[in-house]
């Protein structure tokens, strides 16, 4: 017989290991439990971020110019995704358009990474037919992409965004607190493949962003864009840009620069199409600063509209710079000087001013101080203070040389014409009710100003080409010789254009640039101004701007129409 | 009582009652943790209700045969069984690196499962040929046995099922009154033999006995599943996370969870006290079944009584160390309670066995 101890020890020996696992058992379940219920917390929850859209960006009309369009990012974790089988890898990659051994390369390359993209900004059927597969570590992230209804019409204005939906450029990146919408944040219980299986508490609830009304009418920006751009082609020009403004309120109303570039396909954009030519170039505005110095002449009391001046022989020496007219224009009222646009007469104001008079009107204008416009990059310009004025820059000035503005600015300058004195804030918003703009001139002076600058559109003025049917206008045409690393270039010039309709209470306010012409004609009077003439009178039409010029009708059809 | 003819002995269908209640409750247990894990694969729950049906109609069935008519069937049977080990090698089917399964048409089953059981049985026939304690040529047949069937396992490779078989045979051998001297010797060439057998280990099997001494060296790998499954258990706390409410075993983090992490899963969700019930009911089974043992007067019974409880103790043992970090990770499913229709099978043909032995001890004393 077996004896009987054998069996007690085994009996003993049975109860000791009970005993050890139920010492374990309680160890962890009673003593440990707090790490280790942490631990699984680790694994099993997980905080997600909601993503939320950026808001729509609109023209004044609510047409939109940048919408956010709901797209898939798949990513993965390649060291699991490599577990699977070769067949389904294959599918894989076929369903994301790349060839299998890129998508095999790719993953073993990142081997050790948790979080790799496979492909972002998918079409979310696309990545439903990838998770459909199954495969082992694959996810799908919620994203959104910014797509451009109106191109390359409005590109630098609107600017962009990145993949991550940060604006990158333009009134993107300047409204870009404004737009960005606040992502929300969930409680979630995943998976060991950290899929969720289930929402536990939401944390933020997501914020869209907000919409932006933009002053840009579509209609008038593509017009305008149209125009600028045909110019362009015709003469062969480098670039251009084109500013108008609604001089009342400030409000931006087009805004071109060329060469554009398409916002929905950047693949081959560089800085140079990106740069918002119109509020980051600057440029000496030549002939178009002519106004100001007649409008400093009449201001200093000692000048009057009727006031003549001998700019006989046609140049004039100032410390050992000649400065020249086109040709002799002899005697000159301060309306011809505009009309001829006479260096010579624009210099005599000038040297018979106290320096400090001119510079006074210009700074006024708002010339070498940014416009404030909120817009990225944007350049204030230049203009040296009076006191540090040789007399040879006192005298060039004038004709607009030695300083410098943007289109923007010009085009905000050339506004005080427009409002009889006042100088608008510029906005690139859709205001709901007219702002009060600074009195900066008094009336009379600028309104006579205004007179003198219809005179530059009429037969025989610079910028007749600038004429529109049926409308009054004014403006002053400018043509500026490039500056180069060697000084002036004597063959390469900037055409300019800046003026206003309709001249009896100016709606629009103007300016048109033209870089390098190179197609025969270069003055801005023979390029820029026909440019100005189409894009004004397509927009007085789209506008309802009812007509001030009546003189080409005959006398009973004034009747007729003033009877009506 | 007796001698009522076939019809009688199967109408009169005799039971030993803790057994049989024991042998009630845990399937009933292991189907609600099943439940809970499956999700929705109630396919899976199905089969294992199927397999849970055979083996209470073998429990039933097996109780009722007389040990001499055992007694008999034993050589033949393991025979049989060592044949379907060595089938395994040849013509098995390979899962995870190991090849440990039969394919008759649509079952699958796992032989080292059987070949525990008619090892046990072929020792208590060897030692109960001549009264005991058991003499040296009775020994050195015995530990060849032992080899003859650890040797197929170890080389499919299934080193913790190898073990385990060892170990039940040596039972055997201990209860039959091996002597101290050649159980010490024993041991002191098994530890010898451990530089001998380390380098034959599979490389997964190395590691898991590496990352079993320190499982967070490796966090992500082998020591994975040790350390999913202490957090298993151990967030699961005094009162549990409560019915299909555990993380762990729900979210798939815990590898294996119908089968060997199956502890996991369960202590996940009833806690400690779940826990001390399981572990009662083991008790119960295995200090019932020694108590057959010790009351049996069959050299042969009794000697098969004692090791086949002790095989459900092991595998109780073994598993429960596996799953909260107390042995390294050697597979070996929980008895009663894990998903699988060979531990299924063979756990129930132990139980009948049992209830076997008690009811032609109770017939013989009866009948004395």
């Amino acid at each position: 017989m077996i004896e009987r101890w054998r069996h007690v020890t085994l009996l003993v020996l049975t109860v000791v290991g009970a005993v050890a696992i139920l010492g374990r058992t309680g160890y962890l379940q009673l003593y440990q439990r707090p790490f280790l219920v942490d631990e699984s917390a680790k694994r099993a929850v997980r905080e997600v971020v909601l993503p939320t859209h950026r808001g729509i960006i609109r023209d004044r009309h609510g047409e939109p110019l940048a919408v956010s369009t709901p797209l898939a990012s798949l990513w993965t974790h390649p060291g699991k995704l490599l577990s699977e089988s070769r067949e389904s890898l294959g599918t894989l990659a076929e369903l994301l358009g790349m060839p299998p051994d890129r998508l095999l390369s790719l993953l073993r390359s990142k081997y050790k990474k948790e979080f790799v993209y496979l492909r972002r900004g998918v079409q979310p059927r696309l990545a439903q037919q990838v998770l459909a597969l199954k495969l082992a570590g694959i996810s799908v992230q919620q994203e959104y992409r910014r797509y451009y209804p109106a191109g390359e019409i409005l590109a630098q204005v609107v600017g962009f965004t990145n993949i991550d939906d940060d604006g990158q450029e333009g009134l993107e990146l300047s409204f870009d607190d404004w737009l960005k919408g606040r992502p929300g944040k969930k409680r979630v219980l995943v998976d060991s493949r950290r899929r969720t299986v289930r929402d536990i508490e939401s944390i933020l609830v997501p914020e869209p962003g907000r919409d932006l009304h933009l002053s840009i009418d579509r209609r008038l920006q593509y017009l305008a864009y149209r125009e600028l751009l045909a110019a362009m082609h015709k003469n062969s020009a480098m670039g251009g840009a084109l500013v108008m403004l609604n001089p009342r309120t400030g409000e931006v109303l087009a805004m071109v620069s060329l060469p554009s570039y398409n916002p929905n396909d950047r693949r081959h954009l560089s800085g140079n199409y990106s740069r918002n030519v119109a509020v980051t170039d600057v440029f000496e505005p030549g002939s178009t600063i002519k106004p100001f110095t007649v409008l400093a002449a009449l201001l200093s009391g000692e000048y009057t509209a009727e006031s003549e001046l001998d700019t006989a022989p046609g140049w004039l020496m100032v410390d050992g710079h000649t400065i020249r007219d086109f040709r002799n224009y002899g005697l000159l009222s301060l309306a011809q000087v505009i009309k001829k646009s006479s260096n010579v007469g624009a210099s005599m104001l000038s040297l018979a001013l106290e320096p400090g008079q001119l510079w006074g009107v210009l700074d006024r204008a708002g010339i070498g101080r940014t416009t404030a416009s909120g817009f990225p990059g944007e350049s204030s310009g230049h203009l040296l203070y009076h006191e540090r004025w040789p007399r040879s820059t006192q005298a060039s000035v004038s004709y607009g040389y030695g300083l410098s503005t943007t289109c923007l600015q010009l085009a905000r300058a050339y506004a005080v014409f427009a409002t009889g004195g006042r100088l608008p804030q510029v906005v690139m918003q859709r205001l709901t009710e007219t702002p009060d703009a600074p009195q900066v001139f008094p009336a009379g002076a600028v309104l006579e100003l205004r007179d003198m600058m219809e005179g530059v559109v009429d037969p025989g003025g610079t910028g007749s080409r600038a004429a529109v049917a049926k409308f009054r206008i004014a403006g002053k045409t400018g043509t500026v010789h490039k500056i180069t690393a060697q000084g002036y270039a004597e063959d390469r010039y900037l055409a300019l254009f800046a003026g206003m309709a309709p001249a009896s209470d100016p709606q629009l306010v103007m300016v048109v640039m033209l870089d390098e012409p190179s197609g025969g004609d270069y003055y801005g009077g023979l390029v820029a101004a026909p440019i100005f003439s189409r894009v004004m009178a397509g927009s007085l039409r789209l506008l309802n701007v009812p007509p001030d010029d009546f003189s080409g009708l005959s006398p009973e059809t004034i009747v007729r129409v003033e009877r009506g | 009582m007796i001698a009522q003819g076939w019809f009688g002995s199967i109408v009169r269908v005799r039971v030993e009652p803790v057994l049989m209640a024991v042998f009630l409750l845990f399937p009933v247990l292991s189907l609600v943790t099943l439940y809970s894990v499956v999700d929705t694969d109630t396919a899976l729950l199905l089969r294992h209700g199927v397999h849970i049906l055979i083996a209470l109609t073998v429990v039933l069935v097996v109780a009722q045969i007389d040990i001499d008519v055992l007694k008999r069937l034993t050589i033949p049977v393991f025979v049989l069984s060592l044949a379907l080990l060595f089938l395994v090698l040849v013509h098995g089917d390979t899962t995870k690196g190991a090849t440990r399964w039969l394919e008759f048409g649509p079952l699958h089953f796992q032989p080292s499962e059987l070949v525990k059981l008619t090892l046990c049985m072929t020792l208590a026939v060897i030692a109960a040929r001549q009264p005991l304690p058991l003499g040296l040529s009775q020994t050195l047949i015995g530990l060849g046995v032992i080899c003859l069937a650890m040797i197929p396992v170890i080389l499919q490779p299934d080193l913790g099922t190898a073990v385990l078989i060892g170990c039940a045979g040596l039972s055997v051998l201990f209860f039959a009154g091996l002597s101290w001297k050649i159980l010490c010797a024993m041991g002191a060439a098994g530890l010898a033999a451990i530089p001998v057998i380390w380098p034959r280990l599979h490389e997964h099997q190395q590691r898991r006995l590496l990352y079993f001494l320190d499982p967070e060296r490796d966090p992500l790998n082998a020591g994975y599943h040790v350390i999913q499954s202490k957090i298993a258990i151990g967030s699961g706390g005094m009162y549990g996370k409560g019915w299909l409410n555990g993380t762990q075993g729900h979210l798939q983090f815990l590898p294996e969870r119908t089968t060997d992490f199956i502890f996991s899963v369960y202590c996940e969700e009833f806690g400690f006290i779940g826990f001390i019930l399981l572990l009662l009911f083991y008790m119960a089974f295995v200090v019932r079944g020694l108590m057959i043992a010790l009351h049996t007067r069959d050299r042969y019974a009794r000697l098969l009584a004692a090791a086949l409880t002790l095989i459900v103790f092991s595998y109780m043992y073994v598993n429960m160390g596996m799953a909260s970090g107390q042995l390294p990770v050697v597979g070996v499913p929980l008895p009663m309670m894990s998903m699988g229709g060979s531990s299924m099978l063979s756990v129930a043909l132990i139980t009948g066995i049992l209830m076997a032995i008690h009811n032609c001890e109770k017939q013989r004393f009866y009948l004395h």
